[in-house]
């Protein structure tokens, strides 16, 4: 799909975490970004989507964020709890 | 005068094929699947559709937009550095740059590291490397950032480990013998399995893969089976991916089961079920290619499996598309036109959850 120059790791994620289905973790991650599920993979909604949303973008723009902190964001946004995520947080 | 299509042989052979040797491999390939496995052949319009793919003239092809799905990887960033035999193009780089590389460069949906002998018994004596490293690169990827390997019970046997070897022992008569040397193995490999899973675990591990399963019978799938439930049990929010290795269950011991059910002779879609129970997340389906026989025979062989595996599964099912693997030919460069046919065919007809 796409990984993070769109969607593709909201995806995952969602499959992995709550063992949804291609369909519905589509839909799941869709509604939380509140886009048509087309434009999960349209570059062009997905670039400003996530550059806003701070959850990672695939060019590299100085001080915005990737890693750990992309992540403890794409966490909030899904509902979903990511164990890098939580040990980070639990050492803070 | 019947129309040639450009296509392959399992081995990777460019071949033009009439559309009715196509179509008659189509039919001979949900056929053999459909009966070895007991589940339904491909309908008329599914193998219409099958046969449009393999026949579209366009040297690749893709699924339409908003058919997308993800793809997780076995070590796909290792193949950045590794060499020949792991599928390698040998560039110098570290396994940070190559995750971070297929992350960003690749747009991999998911990215991974593993051993480099992708095996999970050498993992032990060098636990506290690979979480060192896991941990590093997990601090500055984004996508899911798996840790993979292979069960591979084969390693325990002698020479290579403790217990004595069936190979040696069934020629030998020594029937019961070799029962137990896998039985006893199997019991060190689930070991081995849930403590690298418990100390990855430590290090925030976003997800754990179980990649080939069964490669050496139905003990190494037990293995694997037992390993996921107790990490599922004591580590629940664990993402665990567990792949097979082949179409069915490999009978090398023949009468291990898994909560009563015997796992040799099991089909995907049976399988699926098992790794499901069991407490994983995603399983990864595995048809081998028959190198003697068309891409079309392959795939609408392997369509057939992943279609009632789909269907059934109550877990995610991705779909194994490496070298001679789900109708993908046997070889080291697999070429693009039947990468993309056999990609297309998994997602749209397969209804595949993922690569």
């Amino acid at each position: 799909m796409g990984g993070i120059r769109t969607s593709g790791d909201l995806v995952a994620w969602m499959q992995i975490t709550r063992r949804m289905k291609i369909h519905e973790a589509k839909a799941y991650v869709a509604k939380k970004l509140k886009i048509d599920l087309l434009d999960l993979t349209n570059e062009e909604v997905m670039r400003p989507i996530r550059e806003e949303l701070g959850i990672g973008v695939v060019t590299s723009v100085a001080g915005s964020p990737k890693g750990i902190r992309a992540k403890i964001k794409i966490a909030e946004l899904l509902d979903i709890s990511i164990r890098s995520v939580d040990l980070f947080k639990s050492q803070l | 005068m019947d129309k040639k299509i450009l296509t392959r042989m399992g081995d990777g052979e460019r071949l033009w094929l009439s559309e009715s040797d196509v179509k008659t491999d189509i039919e001979d390939g949900t056929a053999d699947a459909a009966k070895r496995a007991n589940i339904p052949v491909l309908n008329e319009n599914e193998k219409k559709q099958l046969f449009d793919i393999i026949a579209d003239p366009a040297r690749i092809v893709s699924v339409n937009p908003g058919e997308e799905v993800i793809v997780t990887d076995d070590g796909c960033s290792m193949s950045f550095y590794s060499g020949q035999d792991g599928g390698g193009v040998g560039i110098p780089m570290s396994r940070m740059q190559a995750v971070l590389t297929y992350e960003r460069a690749s747009g991999g949906d998911t990215t991974s590291i593993g051993h480099s002998d992708y095996s999970f018994k050498p993992v032990k004596p060098i636990i506290n490397f690979e979480k060192n490293d896991y941990y590093n690169i997990s601090m500055v990827s984004t996508a899911p950032l798996f840790y993979g390997a292979q069960p591979n019970m084969g390693l325990y046997f002698q020479p290579d480990g403790p217990c004595p070897n069936p190979s040696e022992l069934l020629p030998a008569g020594k029937i019961a013998e070799a029962l137990q040397a896998q039985e006893d193995a199997a019991d060190h490999l689930t070991r081995d399995l849930v403590y690298v899973g418990k100390k990855m675990a430590e290090v925030g591990c976003e997800g754990l893969n179980l990649d080939t399963s069964g490669s050496a019978g139905d003990a190494d799938f037990l293995a694997a089976l037992r390993a996921v439930k107790t990490l599922k049990q004591s580590i629940p929010d664990l993402p665990i991916v567990m792949g097979a290795s082949g179409e069915f269950i490999i009978g090398m011991h023949g009468d291990v089961t898994y909560q009563n059910q015997r796992l040799a002779g099991l089909y995907p879609h049976e399988q699926a079920m098992v790794v499901s129970d069991a407490g994983a997340d995603v399983f990864g389906l595995a048809i081998g290619t028959n190198t003697t026989a068309s891409v079309a025979w392959n795939l609408s062989r392997t369509v057939t499996f992943l279609k009632e595996a789909a269907a059934t599964s109550p877990i995610p099912v991705h779909a194994n598309v490496g070298m001679g693997v789900c109708g993908i030919p046997m070889m080291e460069q697999t070429p693009i036109d039947s990468v993309t046919r056999v990609s297309k065919a998994l997602v749209q007809i397969g209804k595949a959850d993922g690569l």
